[in-house]
């Protein structure tokens, strides 16, 4: 017999795929933007700014050789001195969610933290997509639209 | 005592046909389990392992975390 020791925690946070009615149900992963750009601590703001807004971005992870996240320009640190290295000018040490935890509560606390936008992370840090706070809170009112327009009764006598 | 796996190992164990249990209660394992898994919470995991497990196949036990 064998103990996968460290569980269901560590299998989800690694963005793994499981059953049950919580996975029908949409989580931070799925809708989590994979296409947000990223960049490097070492560039320079003015460029990065350019290549982000060319791609129709006002958001930028920056992340190491290996995609662990380090930090975040949002609109506001893009908008600084453009000859900034990215390292001066970012957010450092963003808070990051998993990808399991569903869309619902990302888009409660989205909005109760003012956050435009969460870096969505595997469990050893590797960035999975950056998740929008309307793309959550559109996800979240489709969901509960949905559930209030099912049938309460299915099948029973 | 059971071996101790990771993640890694557990693929590679399931690659090869390892059955792969939950041992949280039934409404945390109806939540989320891992795909293939089945549900045998601790308290009925002795008396009901010999019924429900294969005894030629390997078994791997698994819980929310390491806690």
């Amino acid at each position: 017999m064998y103990d996968y020791v460290t569980g269901k925690l560590d299998w989800l946070a690694a963005g793994l795929p499981s059953e049950g009615t919580n996975a029908e149900r949409p989580r931070a992963g799925d809708v989590a933007r994979s296409d947000v750009p990223t960049c490097q601590m070492d560039e320079r703001l003015g460029d990065v700014r350019e290549r982000v807004r060319a791609a129709g971005w006002e958001a930028c992870v920056v992340v190491n050789e290996e995609r662990v996240v380090l930090g975040l320009l949002r609109s506001k640190e893009l908008e600084a001195n453009p000859e900034l290295r990215i390292e001066e000018a970012m957010r450092p040490g963003p808070s990051t969610f998993r990808p399991f935890v569903s869309v619902d509560e990302m888009a409660t606390f989205m909005i109760e933290h003012d956050l435009e936008s969460a870096p969505i992370t595997t469990s050893d840090g590797r960035l999975v997509g950056l998740l929008k706070r309307e793309d959550a809170a559109r996800v979240a009112l489709e969901l509960r639209q949905a559930e209030r327009t099912e049938p309460k009764d299915r099948g029973r006598p | 005592m059971p071996q101790e796996i990771d993640r890694d190992e557990v693929r590679r164990h399931l690659d090869r046909g390892a059955q792969l249990v939950e041992v949280l209660p039934a409404n945390e394992y109806e939540e989320d389990h891992l795909p293939g898994a089945i549900n045998l919470p601790l308290r009925r995991l002795e008396a009901e392992a010999r019924d429900v497990l294969d005894r030629g196949r390997p078994v791997v036990v698994y819980c929310w975390d390491s806690a």
